[in-house]
């Protein structure tokens, strides 16, 4: 063992598991890409149940006009926390976990290239969270501002707003390294024989995620600085009387914030390009095309970012040159779609939970798309923009997407990291609980928007009030339903059945070929022989 | 020694995969505790400082030990080709997202040069809430009632200029006589490097000194105090950071660290400031000239 490890305590020796720590102190200093991709997950579904908390107290408000739970301010503050949360601390620490379990295992390498690296990674992620948290209780609060954290009101807030700033940086920087190390990972971990083209589409995926936040999360960190300096030091970036411009923070947000949707649905794609094929028994269709349609979204998702902005005053040829360059992502899209259903066709499928919840997600990311291509169109979207309509639309990507990806994953792969089966009975109720009280949630919003009920408000004029009711109802049973997931997979770690050796017969990436279940704690240390 | 394969693409049997140890948590607290010192003492509670100061020191410690590790193993021989290969991945991406950080601040110059002030001048701005306001740049937008003056291009920034420039100059030969084995010439031109680039910060402190004295130049100063301040102001903490990673590097080599064949740390500062020249170049064309 290294000098490193001797002087922090005697028995850290190579044939020690975890390093010679122990306890707590063991997933503190943890290199192992196991467990810092098991902390990941559970980071993850702590944020989504504190985010999911927040849509429960936004939806308890809108269940009837007026204000019966909470004045307007809290309510301000509840969205914009509800947001930060699940895109930062639930969705995108999510799929890292994925990574940091699988990408070393489906590439066969030892881990991952920067060992420590990731641990920072992920440690930073606990205490920007506590920066985020503690907003709440400063002067002022949390900031009411949206999650996009728009100039002025961001200038204009209180104390908390430094504290969401600071937290952006920090989450920020543990995305950067993260993403660095996933990148050297996949470009000089993989075993001998392991080409490009031969990885699991996962690692495709995450490839070119990686690649987005590299190069958006940085924009993002510049934009929260000079909100800073505008704050705080007399800078007038987003101010007209200095020559500024407010929108020129949206601008740079949303050259962030559009690749940070694909930030956020590429590893959903991933997960769900190793899921269909397993259960459809076949390999996947058109595996080059889907590495192309993935690249393209990826560059294509660097020019279209002023769809965000319609309203704004723009000019309208930039208004035609982004409807165009954003109906062009419907190509990509497309193929991707059609690639999933082709690997279906005449396939051998089974409709075990992981299938289910990549069948919901294809059925319902498919309308979030659809949606998608109607806000898209400029003359449509300067009706629905700030509407329900847009609510519902980005809810079907990112819940009924991302969301329903991980669970995928999340059943699919749990066999492999823990050893034991889930319940498939209780796996089935999850799905179809989760599937019916979604659609109740959103589907209704679509109409709200339509009626033209704006986003981010308290209160409604009651013609909106039945759909509202409704969708309510169906959030309240969505975050219930989230519950019986938690019971499932303890359930599974404590008591679950003996996992199989190959549970899923049409799996085929090196973690089901080439490792036992439950996967050892190291492992591929050594290449794997490949053919 | 864990000397690698010939080729990069001959795999060594073993990755070197590192034991735990409690460096990283522990920057994790430094970071927390500095936000929260910042928040305070950019809200006017001065017991921030306390905090602020606290993380600041915890920082430094955790990277003296952290690097201090990785500069052990590397000289106990831990990294073969195959480490030095993730190495090199890692700090390209590293540097290309300092790239986007720079690129977010540039964007926000052309920007307001572009769009937003001439938009403030244009006609419809002017009648109805500016009269008078000719967008013209240097600009401080229109309610900015004093006079300033925009720093000049020719002075002291081109003598920077030349600065830097010579600066890549010579930790490209410090490379050649590190890779040629030549320790006594590596370290002269090392030193000059961190000179150029101390001389450089000095220069800027004068600069900004200059501006604020008696160009009336601010970073309140509109749009142009704004983009000029932070761009610079950002460049030039990536100056004194490429300082103080030479200053390490220089120490490491009178140390005897490094050989020929297997010296990356020295390659990834050197790649490191070849990027805060090339950045230069941009500030230099389109903050102070153009």
């Amino acid at each position: 063992m290294s000098a490193v490890a001797d002087h922090v305590h005697g028995h850290g020796h190579a044939h020690d598991h975890h390093g010679g720590y122990r306890g707590v102190m063991r997933w503190i200093t943890t290199t192992n890409h196991k467990d810092i991709g098991t902390l990941y997950l559970w980071f993850s579904f702590v944020m989504f149940m504190v985010g999911g908390v927040m849509a429960l107290v936004i939806r308890a408000e809108l269940f009837s006009p007026g204000l019966q739970v909470v004045d307007p301010d809290f309510f301000n503050q509840m969205t914009t926390m509800h947001g930060l949360i699940m895109v930062f601390g639930a969705i995108m620490p999510a799929f890292v976990g994925f990574a940091n379990w699988q990408i070393p295992m489906m590439i066969g390498a030892p881990d991952m290239a920067f060992a420590r690296l990731n641990n920072w990674s992920f440690w930073l992620l606990p205490f920007a969270a506590l920066l985020l948290i503690l907003s709440f209780f400063v002067p002022g609060g949390a900031p009411g501002v949206g999650w996009t954290l728009y100039a002025p009101l961001t200038v204009q807030m209180g104390i908390g707003m430094d504290l969401t700033i600071f937290a952006i940086h920090i989450l920020g920087m543990s995305s950067i390294l993260g993403s660095i190390n996933i990148i050297t990972t996949i470009l000089n971990m993989r075993a001998p024989g392991m080409t490009l083209m031969k990885m699991p589409l996962f690692c495709w995926t995450w490839l070119i995620t990686a690649y987005l936040l590299v190069a958006a999360m940085p924009v993002l960190a510049g934009a929260v600085t000079m909100t800073l300096t505008d704050r705080h030091f007399g800078t007038t970036f987003f101010n007209a009387a200095g020559g500024g411009d407010p929108v020129l923070y949206q601008h740079i947000f949303w050259f962030f914030g559009h690749p940070e949707v694909y930030i956020i649905a590429l590893p959903a794609f991933g997960v769900i390009s190793q899921v269909i094929p397993a259960f459809s028994r076949k390999p996947l269709f058109g595996y080059a095309s889907m590495v192309y349609a993935t690249a393209a979204i990826a560059i294509l998702s660097f020019i279209v970012w002023a769809h965000h902005m319609y309203t704004v005053g723009m000019p309208v040829t930039g208004q035609l040159f982004f409807m165009y360059a954003t109906t062009l992502i419907a190509v990509p899209t497309g193929v991707k779609v059609f690639n999933w259903v082709a690997t279906m066709w005449r396939g051998s499928l089974t409709f075990e939970t992981p299938m289910l919840f990549a069948i919901g997600f294809l059925f319902l990311f498919t309308m979030g798309g659809f949606t998608g291509l109607v806000l898209s169109l400029v003359p449509i979207d300067i009706q629905l923009h700030d509407t329900y309509y847009v609510v519902a639309h980005f809810h079907y990507v990112m819940v009924a997407g991302a969301l329903f990806a991980a669970f995928a994953g999340v059943y699919f792969w749990l066999p492999k990291w823990t050893g034991r089966m889930y319940d498939e009975t209780l796996g089935k109720w999850h799905f179809w609980l989760s599937m019916i009280f979604f659609n109740i949630t959103f589907f209704v919003q679509h109409f709200l928007g339509l009626a033209g009920m704006p986003r981010r408000i308290p209160d409604y004029p009651l013609m909106f009030e039945t759909w509202n009711k409704i969708s309510s109802i169906g959030a309240f049973g969505f975050g219930l339903s989230q519950l019986l997931f938690l019971y499932i997979v303890l359930k599974a770690i404590r008591s679950g059945e003996k996992a199989p050796e190959k549970p899923w017969e049409g799996a085929d990436s090196l973690e089901w070929t080439h490792l036992p279940t439950p996967a050892p704690y190291h492992s591929f240390e050594t290449a794997p022989v490949l053919k | 020694m864990a000397q690698g394969a010939t080729t990069p693409h001959e795999r060594q049997a073993h990755y070197w995969v590192p034991a735990p140890m409690p460096w990283p948590i522990m920057g994790s607290i430094a970071l927390f505790l500095m936000a929260l010192g910042a928040v305070f003492v950019f809200n006017s509670l001065r017991a921030g400082w306390v905090s602020l100061a606290a993380g600041s020191m915890l920082l430094l410690y955790m990277m003296f030990r952290w690097f201090g590790d990785v500069i052990r193993e590397s000289e106990g021989g831990r990294y073969g080709r195959w480490e030095d290969v993730s190495f090199r991945w890692g700090m390209s991406w590293f540097i290309f997202s300092e790239v986007m950080f720079f690129a977010a601040f540039f964007g926000a110059l052309f920007y307001v040069r572009v769009l937003s002030v001439p938009d403030l001048a244009s006609i419809t701005h002017r009648e109805m809430l500016w009269p008078g306001f000719e967008g013209h740049w240097p600009s401080a937008g229109p309610a900015f009632e004093e006079k300033f003056t925009p720093m000049a291009a020719w002075g002291i920034p081109a003598i920077n200029t030349l600065l830097l420039l010579s600066s890549g100059v010579t930790v490209t030969i410090a490379h050649w006589a590190l890779k040629e084995n030549r320790r006594g010439m590596l370290n002269l031109f090392l030193l000059l490097t961190i000179l150029l680039g101390v001389v450089f910060l000095g220069l800027q402190v004068y600069e900004y000194g200059h501006a604020y004295a008696e160009l009336n130049l601010k970073l309140s100063t509109g749009a142009y105090g704004s983009t000029f301040f932070m761009l610079t102001g950002f460049h030039g903490f990536h100056v004194t950071v490429g300082v103080i990673m030479l200053t390490v590097i220089l120490l490491r080599c009178l140390a005897g660290h490094f050989r020929p064949d297997h010296h990356f740390a020295f390659e990834g500062v050197a790649w490191y400031w070849h990027f805060v020249d090339v950045v230069w170049l941009g500030l230099f064309v389109f903050v102070y000239w153009l």
